[in-house]
């Protein structure tokens, strides 16, 4: 099983090398000139940054009312996010195409943002909650007896001291939108608008398949994820338990 | 600086009642101890002051002007924390001068009064440390710099010392006893340690079950125990209990027929009213079998040094504790027979409340 | 003097004061969640338990209206659905052992020191870091019997008699995808049982060594007891998700050879995307939403019964 694991770089080339007509290096030319990839690749990272951006930001406000407050209704909340966590994404797909398409927001990628931010925002709440829960109120309340007021206490003190698990919230939801496919699938149809995962499908059946361009164009689409990811794993691995055992 | 004034003052969860109309005064400049067993609202009482905790009814004034719904940083008073609260991602510099950053105190005025702090706690050569960097006690001097630099109008202290060892504690009492000789600010201190309260307090308020139960100066609670609680919560080892009965002419008399002395309560209180008596271990003293008011075997002998204290099982009362002095030659296995020092019975009625004890 | 004596105008706010602390300030912070998961997920949710109950087909936009429990009707006559839910269990099930046992054991390998331990966790988290549609592309990539090494070893091995499309054979095709996403769903396990296997207090093995127990009975007396809690979270959080999860089945084999890898949430998603038709996708989804949902009680109440801690 090991072998399994090994890393897919090495696949990878392995893979390109596998053709003795065309280095690798020829390949990732060919993709980034010769196909839309890079424009995939852009809307990508468009879609991604955004989500991430605005979830983290929402999740950040969630995480710390549920972390900080007592307040009426709270329990029934906590469980309607489990619950979304837990009931099939596929179901919502019809319908969320029709509204999509009644408000005339296909082939944009706000519509992708709204909806993967939605998606996101419960796992991202909970974890942002693991990481405020982690600092000791004492710190709050020293700051609010030093003279700050809630929302300076917030600044000064609890932004600063969470950064690492705001990075880790936000790469956890960069790579979870990178990768989303059917959604996008579904409510992208047009060339321009169209993300990496979509545009890598559509390359695949639409021509056959060019496996060593194909191949290229995944080692262009796991840079990012993989840059997060040997960013986040230390933060993700201690945010991820604290909010599955509460789970 | 300040007069603290409580009025009625409460505090409820729901239903539960977890501060019941305590009302106390707090003079300028002096040090109250509150002190009670874990989960008396000790600490509860001290966050209303604070203002970190709503005060469900009744009054808080301080310096005459009413603040329940005062904000926290508004009444200008600093807190040290059990666990020290010091901002981990700020040196121990702009720990200490956090309070004054916020208020919007220039550079210039801010050092040297961090300076003038650091050095009463001998902190200067930590000044660039993170917390991380520094160990319990100095952690613990930082959190005691940081309250100090602001020169509030009353200081809170929220059982500061329970995270130290043993020695650490003593210094830093003692080091908290000068600085209120020093600043002869008001200040409030929480602990569950009868010790601290003890030695440290102006005035010891004892709270037990949301109630205050007795308020008064160390000696006072010491000498005249308004209850059984208090009686037993100060002094250490605790004060024995003995039940008594009453003789056909109302007199109080020990399970053995032995006559209770009472000659350091006042007459007209014991009448028809006592129910048990308190020794202090210290109080009892081994002698003679005759007139003894209680006989048993020494089970255990811990030996402290400059005390020895007896564990002495009765038949009557179950395991009673004497201290005798450190070289005393008594051994486990041995048959003692107790005796009470002149004038040092404490008498409570049926209810615990202490009969009243004659004047010195 | 009287409390209310004191009181100056606007200094008591006790009771407001209580509001915004308890409904209001928290509030605030949670809206903009609370909003978008409702727009987003309840809202459409709701809708599409609906489009269980009309025929809602894009393609016949003629066709429309309640029809009751029509397409649970058709559900019912369907031997696609049948064959989709039986694939479900396979698919769910034989992933999810493999990967629990992978998991499980790389956890309690990675709990120990070794030399090189750093390298070997970072390759057992790396597959996390693959995006979903690459591990989908890579693995059919692998299993193409001309260009992927994987046929060719097996046959090396003596296990295929030829390097043929294993993803070509109806019978042998869910293998692939169950193999991908193995190997896609390791780090999961793995990571949350190690973090329950160092939060499990050194003190006990050494206890326990002290009172003479073997490592087996180390590992079955206090190991397993203390993992056990998060084991049934993780394995119902992960079933659910398993079953959910379409997309390597509709990259690797969009469901075929002769819908022998059509599982229900790939039908699902094959019908509201090839068909555009609405009404029947959703009776199926909530077919298998009731199927998680009898799964979570029935494993939760198994939870309540077994474990202690």
């Amino acid at each position: 099983m090991k072998i399994a694991i090994t890393p897919d770089q090495l696949i990878f080339t392995e893979g390109t090398r596998l053709f003795p007509s065309e280095t690798s290096f020829g390949n990732f030319a060919k993709v980034i000139t010769q196909t839309d990839f890079l424009a995939y690749f852009g809307n990508s990272l468009i879609v991604s940054l955004g989500t991430a951006g605005v979830t983290t930001l929402i999740a950040a406000g969630a995480g710390y009312a549920f972390s900080r407050f007592d307040f009426a209704g709270k329990r029934v909340l906590v469980g309607i996010m489990l619950v979304t966590q837990m009931f099939p994404l596929l179901m919502v797909i019809a319908p969320i195409y029709k509204m999509v398409a009644a408000l005339g927001m296909l082939n944009s990628l706000t519509s992708l943002i709204v909806v993967y931010t939605a998606f996101n925002i419960p796992f991202a709440t909970f974890l942002m909650q693991s990481f405020f829960d982690g600092i000791p109120r004492d710190l709050e309340e020293a700051a609010m007896i030093d003279g700050c007021t809630r929302f300076q206490a917030l600044r000064r003190i609890i932004v600063p001291l969470t950064l690492p698990g705001l990075g880790a919230t936000l790469g956890f939801v960069f790579t979870a939108a990178w990768s989303e496919l059917l959604f996008a699938l579904m409510l992208i149809n047009s060339n321009d608008a169209m993300t990496f995962p979509v545009g890598l499908l559509t390359f695949v059946s639409k021509f056959s398949v060019d496996w060593g361009q194909m191949m290229a164009a995944g080692v262009l689409a796991l840079v990012p994820s993989c840059l997060f990811f040997i960013f986040i794993q230390r933060y993700l691995v201690q945010g991820l338990t604290s909010g599955a055992v509460k789970g | 600086m300040a007069r603290m004034e409580l009025s009625s003052l409460a505090k409820r969860y729901g239903q539960v009642e977890v501060l019941r109309e305590i009302d106390l005064t707090i003079e300028d400049g002096e040090f109250v101890v509150l002190v009670g067993p874990s989960g008396c609202g000790k600490s509860t009482l001290l966050r209303m002051i604070a203002g970190l905790e709503p005060i469900s009814g009744g009054e808080l004034r301080i310096d005459g002007r009413r603040v329940n719904e005062t904000a926290p940083r508004d009444r200008d008073i600093a807190m040290v924390f059990q666990s020290y609260a010091l901002y981990p991602h700020m040196d121990v510099a702009r720990n200490m001068g956090f309070s004054l950053e916020i208020r919007g105190k220039p550079e210039t005025e801010r050092r040297p009064r961090v300076a003038a702090a650091a050095s009463t706690l001998s902190l200067e050569p930590l000044l660039a440390r993170l917390p991380k960097a520094l160990s319990g006690g100095q952690r613990q001097r930082v959190a005691m710099g940081r309250a100090i630099v602001r020169q509030p109008r009353a200081f809170l202290f929220d059982e500061p010392l329970s995270n130290l060892d043993a020695a650490l504690r003593v210094d830093m009492r003692l080091e908290i006893a000068r600085l209120h000789k020093r600043l002869a600010a008001t200040m409030i201190y929480v602990t569950h340690d009868q010790v601290e309260a003890m030695t440290l307090a102006d005035r010891i308020v004892v709270l037990n079950g949301g109630d205050v139960q007795q308020v008064g100066s160390p000696l006072d609670l010491y000498d005249r125990p308004a209850n059984r609680f208090v009686a037993q919560f100060i002094g250490s080892p605790t004060m024995n209990i003995l039940p008594v009965t009453l003789d056909d002419r109302g007199l109080p008399r020990l399970a053995n027929g032995a006559a209770v002395p009472l000659e350091g309560l006042a007459p007209e209180g014991v009448a028809g009213r006592i129910a048990e008596i308190g020794l202090r271990p210290e109080h009892l003293v081994p002698g003679a079998a005759e007139g003894a008011l209680v006989s048993g075997t020494a089970d255990l002998v811990e030996h402290l040094g400059s005390d020895t204290n007896v564990y002495v099982r009765t038949e009557d009362y179950g395991t009673l504790v004497l201290r005798v002095h450190g070289h005393h030659p008594v051994r486990s296995g041995d048959a003692l027979h107790l005796h009470a020092r002149p004038g040092a019975v404490h008498a409570f009625d049926r209810d615990g409340l202490a009969l009243p004890r004659r004047s010195r | 003097m009287s409390a209310s004596a004191r009181r100056v105008p606007g200094e008591t706010r006790a009771r407001p004061n209580f509001i915004w602390r308890h409904l209001i300030e928290p509030y605030l912070y949670i809206s903009p969640a609370l909003v978008l998961i409702a727009l987003v997920m309840v809202v459409p949710l709701v809708i599409g338990l609906s489009y269980a109950f009309q025929s809602v087909v894009l393609l016949r936009p003629s066709a429309g209206g309640w029809v009751g429990l029509a397409n649970f009707a058709q559900l019912w006559g369907d031997a696609r659905f049948w064959r989709a839910l039986g694939n479900t269990f396979w698919w769910t099930f034989g992933t999810l052992v493999f990967q629990f046992a992978f998991g499980l054991g790389l956890a309690l390998l990675l709990n120990t020191q070794f030399a090189g331990k750093r390298l070997v966790q970072a390759l057992v988290f790396l597959p996390w870091a693959v995006p979903t549609f690459l591990t989908a592309l890579t693995w059919s990539w692998l299993f193409n019997p001309v260009i992927g090494p994987l046929p060719h070893w097996l046959a090396a091995l003596g296990i295929l008699s030829e390097p043929f499309n294993i993803l070509g054979d109806p019978a042998l095709a869910m293998w692939g995808p169950i193999t991908a996403n193995v190997w896609f769903g390791i780090p999961f396990f793995a990571i949350t049982l190690l973090a329950a296997l160092q939060s499990i207090p050194g003190e006990l093995y050494e206890a326990a060594e002290i009172d003479g127990a073997t490592p087996w009975q180390a590992f079955v007396k206090i190991t397993l007891p203390f993992l056990a809690p998060m084991i049934a979270i993780t394995v119902m959080l992960r079933t659910i998700w398993i079953a959910n999860f379409a997309d390597l089945i509709f990259v690797m084999t969009g469901g075929g050879p002769a819908n022998s890898t059509q599982i229900l949430s790939s039908y699902i998603f094959t019908t509201a995307f090839r068909k555009l038709d609405f009404g029947y996708a959703s009776a199926l989804a909530i077919a298998l939403l009731g199927l998680l949902l009898a799964y979570a009680v029935v494993l939760l109440a198994l939870r309540r019964r077994f474990v202690r801690i």
